[in-house]
C-alpha cells in the first residue's frame, strides 16, 4: 500500500506543508472565478438587456464586444491586459487583478448573449397579458420577465459558469500563483525524491475541481427540477 | 338605455400600407353583451387590441368612461384596469400557480389586502369549478380550465368591461361548452362584454348586439335574431351561410 502511494506520487503530498499550499493554490483559483463570475453576472444581465434594444448604435456595440471575446483566446487577452496594462497605460496591475477584469470581460459577454436569448425566448404574449391585467413595465418586468428569464437562463449559465473555473489554470501565465502553479513547484522541489509525484499531485487537483463543480451542476439540476413542476 | 361605457370613434389601424380598421365607430353601453364576427383577418382581434392599446391606432379615438385610451399615456396601466381581456391561447404565467396568477394584478397592481384577493379568487374559481386546482401550475390544466382561470384573473381587478378574443378558437371542442357556459353566466350577472368568437349559436344565445366586420369596416349590426335569420347585406349572408351544411343524405332520400 505503501509502495503504491509512493510510485504514483501521493506520499509528497504529506509533505511538509505541501497539502496546504495545493489548497491555497486552489482557493486563488477560487477567489478569482467567484468574483470573475459574481461581476460577470451582474454586469452580463444589464449587458443582455441593452442588448434587446432596438436601437442600431447599441447593437453595433454590443456585437463588436461579443465577436471580440469570441475571437480572441482567454490567453491573449490575458496577455493584453497584464503586460499591455503597463506598457500602454503605464498601470502595474496585480496578476490576480488582471486576470479578475480579462474573466470578468469574457464572462460578461458571454453571460450577456446567454441573457439576451432568454428575454427574447420570453414570448410577446406574456408582456401583454400582464399589460392587459394593468402592471407597469416595471411591474411586468419583475413579476413576468424575469422570473421565466431567469429559469430558462440557468442551465446555461451554469455551464458558463464551471467553464470558468475551468479555464482558470490559464493564469499562470500571467505569474499567479494558482493551484496547478503550486503543483508544478512541488513537483520540481521533489523531482529527485519522488519522481512520480506529477500523477498523485495532478489527480488531487483533479479532484479539488471536481469538488468545486460538482456541487454547482447539482446545484443547478435541483433547481431546474423544482422549476420545472 | 344604459349610460355609454366605451366610444370607438372612427378608429383607423394600419400595419404599413395595410388597412386593417377602417373608419369603425360605435358606442357600448353599460352591462351590454355585444359580438363580433366576420371573417378571418376581418380586423376584430385587432380591434380589441386596439381597444386595449395593445396596438397604437392612426386615426380616431377610443374613450372609456369619457377617459381617452392612449398607449403612450402616463395612465394607460390605470385605464387598462377597467379593461379585462382574455387571450385566445390562455396566457396564464407559467411560473405561478393558479392562484398566484389570479392574485398577482389585484395585489400588485392595485394593492389590495392579499387576504381579501386570496378570499376573492377563491370565490372565483369556485364559482368556474376550479377551485381545487387553485394550487396546480398552468400546465397542469386542460386547454378549458386555463381558459376559465384566464377568465377568473382578468375578473379579479374587477374591470368594467371584458374583452374576449376568440377564447375557444384553440380548445379541443369538448371543451368548447364549459368556457362558453362560464361567459353565459357572466353575461347573466350583468357584465359589459365584448366578445369575438366563430361560435355562431354561442354568439346568437349571448348577444344583445351583433356586429358583422368585413374589410375593417362594419358592415352590418343589429339585433342577434334579426342578423342570423335575416340577414340584411349580401355579405353577411355569404359570411353565414359559411356555417351551414346540407344534409346530402337527407336530399337523395328526398329523391327516392
Amino acid at each position: 500500500m505503501q509502495a503504491l502511494a509512493t510510485d504514483l506520487g501521493f506520499d509528497v503530498l504529506f509533505k511538509g506543508t505541501n497539502f496546504l499550499r495545493l489548497l491555497g493554490g486552489m482557493w486563488v483559483t477560487l477567489k478569482i472565478s467567484l468574483i470573475s463570475v459574481a461581476l460577470s453576472i451582474v454586469l452580463g444581465i444589464l449587458l443582455g438587456i441593452v442588448m434587446t434594444f432596438k436601437n442600431p448604435v447599441t447593437k453595433a456595440i454590443c456585437r463588436i464586444y461579443l465577436e471580440i471575446v469570441r475571437i480572441m483566446p482567454q490567453l491573449v487577452l490575458l496577455f493584453i491586459v497584464y503586460y499591455g496594462s503597463a506598457r500602454l497605460i503605464g498601470l502595474k496591475f496585480e496578476p490576480e487583478f488582471a486576470a479578475v477584469i480579462v474573466f470578468t470581460f469574457w464572462g460578461t459577454a458571454e453571460m450577456g448573449d446567454l441573457v439576451r436569448g432568454a428575454l427574447q425566448s420570453i414570448p410577446k404574449h406574456q408582456y401583454e397579458s400582464a399589460y392587459a391585467l394593468g402592471m407597469s413595465h416595471r411591474q411586468t418586468y419583475f413579476c413576468i420577465v424575469i422570473p421565466q428569464t431567469v429559469r430558462r437562463l440557468l442551465p446555461l449559465s451554469i455551464n458558463l459558469v464551471t467553464r470558468m473555473i475551468k479555464t482558470t489554470p490559464l493564469i499562470v501565465m500571467i505569474e499567479v500563483v494558482e493551484a496547478t502553479k503550486v503543483a508544478r513547484q512541488i513537483i520540481d522541489a521533489n523531482r529527485v525524491a519522488s519522481p512520480n509525484a506529477a500523477f498523485g499531485l495532478f489527480f488531487v487537483i483533479f479532484v479539488l475541481y471536481f469538488a468545486v463543480c460538482w456541487p454547482i451542476s447539482l446545484l443547478a439540476s435541483h433547481l431546474e427540477k423544482k422549476w420545472s413542476n | 338605455m344604459a349610460e355609454t361605457l366605451l366610444t370607438i370613434d372612427n378608429i383607423r389601424k394600419t400595419y404599413g400600407d395595410n388597412l386593417i380598421l377602417d373608419g369603425l365607430s360605435f358606442d357600448v353601453h353599460k352591462g351590454e353583451v355585444i359580438v363580433i364576427i366576420g371573417p378571418s383577418g376581418c380586423g376584430k382581434s385587432t380591434l380589441l387590441r386596439c381597444i386595449n392599446a395593445l396596438e397604437p391606432i392612426q386615426g380616431g379615438e377610443i374613450r372609456i368612461d369619457g377617459e381617452l385610451i392612449d398607449g403612450n399615456s402616463r395612465n394607460i396601466a390605470q385605464i387598462r384596469q377597467k379593461i379585462g381581456m382574455v387571450f385566445q391561447n390562455y396566457e396564464l404565467f407559467p411560473h405561478k400557480t393558479v392562484l398566484q396568477n389570479i392574485i398577482l394584478a389585484p395585489v400588485k397592481v392595485q394593492k389590495r389586502n392579499k387576504e381579501d384577493a386570496v378570499k376573492e379568487a377563491e370565490q372565483l374559481l369556485d364559482r368556474v369549478g376550479l377551485l381545487d386546482k387553485k394550487d396546480s401550475y398552468p400546465r397542469q390544466l386542460s386547454g378549458g380550465q386555463k381558459q376559465r382561470v384566464a377568465i377568473v384573473r382578468a375578473l379579479c381587478m374587477h374591470p368594467e368591461i371584458m374583452l374576449f378574443d376568440e377564447v375557444t378558437a384553440a380548445l379541443d371542442p369538448e371543451m368548447v361548452r364549459e368556457v362558453l357556459d362560464t361567459m353565459l353566466e357572466l353575461a347573466k350577472n350583468g357584465s359589459t362584454m365584448l366578445i369575438v368568437t366563430h361560435e355562431m349559436n354561442f354568439a346568437r344565445a349571448i348577444a344583445d348586439r351583433v356586429i358583422f366586420l368585413d374589410g375593417g369596416e362594419i358592415v352590418e349590426e343589429g339585433d342577434p335574431e334579426e342578423f342570423f335569420s335575416q340577414p340584411k347585406t349580401e355579405r353577411a349572408q355569404k359570411f353565414l351561410h359559411t356555417f351551414e351544411y346540407e344534409s346530402v343524405k337527407h336530399h337523395e332520400h328526398k329523391e327516392d
